[in-house]
């Protein structure tokens, strides 16, 4: 298995985090700026929905070029996935931010709370991944 | 404009970058996580990507007054490592695991049509509508994802 690709998709993300920075002074947080679009009284929605706007034309675009990218091995239930929605939805506003605020832009300026936060979420999947998957079973 | 540009082109940037380098996977998410199965590394490898190219931008941007296209860099106020901060990555990464989505790859996947990916979706705004909800009742200042309170009828209130 080779991981050409990740390291790859890994560099543009990267490339798309300090374009974010660098150009606009913001910070690429996923979460942050998808609940922005969730303010009614927000004023700087544009850039907002472009952004999201363009991260599904690019991962859709990506999947046009390569097929499989968007394989599904296993589909798990449906009221198991919207709860785990609401849990992630719910989790990155209290703690403010996801794997793209806190896991990338927080680690890469080594801000304290990123750093917690991140090895704090990365230890609950693997242990929620641990019981669901191996102890209950229940998980595939 | 130029800001709405950079943005939509920064968009298309972390979505292909999403999309190429598998994290829009469950399998492969949750495979990272699978430290006593068959462990998968490649989110680590994607972030170890990711981190090389921050790494210098944030030295470049710290030493910069302002960035290139708007005023001033976005304020990061020093909040501290808090309750809120450890129960809200719990809640997240509870979710994460489940689901093998965290917001980007569920919203990418969501928006090309993938069936658990239109379940995540829904749930992962009702969790931040619920959270809103919550946060107003006990009165507290909403903050946007650099921390800042945003202006909104119930900030003004408290503040």
């Amino acid at each position: 298995m080779t991981h050409g690709p990740a390291l790859a998709g890994g560099l543009l993300i990267g490339l798309a985090s300090a374009g974010l920075l660098l150009l606009n002074g913001r910070v690429a947080g996923i979460s942050g700026i998808f609940a922005g679009l969730l303010e009614p009284r927000r004023g700087d929605k544009a850039w907002r929905a472009l952004f999201i706007a363009g991260l599904v034309a690019g991962a859709a675009a990506v999947a046009l070029l390569r097929p499989g990218t968007f394989r599904f091995d296993v589909v798990r239930p449906p009221a198991l996935i919207l709860a785990a929605g609401v849990l992630v939805g719910f989790g990155t506003r209290l703690g403010n931010g996801c794997t793209s605020g806190h896991g990338l832009c927080g680690v890469s300026r080594f801000s304290p709370r990123s750093l917690i936060a991140t090895a704090t979420f990365i230890a609950a999947g693997a242990l929620t991944v641990f019981v669901g998957r191996h102890l209950l079973g229940t998980l595939p | 404009m130029k800001t709405s540009l950079s943005a939509l082109a920064c968009g298309i940037l972390f979505g292909a970058g999403l999309a190429l380098s598998g994290m829009v996977q469950p399998e492969k998410v949750i495979g990272f996580l699978d430290f006593a199965g068959a462990f998968d590394p490649t989110l680590a490898v994607v972030m170890a990507g990711a981190l090389a190219v921050l790494f210098p931008a944030q030295a470049l941007a710290r030493r910069w007054t302002a960035p290139l296209q708007a005023t001033r860099f976005a304020q990061l106020p020093r909040l501290r490592v808090d309750r809120r901060l450890v129960a809200g990555a719990l809640l997240f990464g509870v979710g994460w695991g489940l689901s093998g989505f965290c917001p980007g790859p569920g919203i990418a996947a969501a928006g090309v049509g993938l069936r658990d990916a239109l379940w995540f979706l829904p749930g992962m705004i009702g969790g931040m509508l619920l959270f809103r909800a919550w946060e107003a009742r006990a009165h507290r200042p909403l903050v946007d994802e650099t921390g800042v309170p945003v202006p909104s009828a119930e900030n003004e209130l408290a503040s």
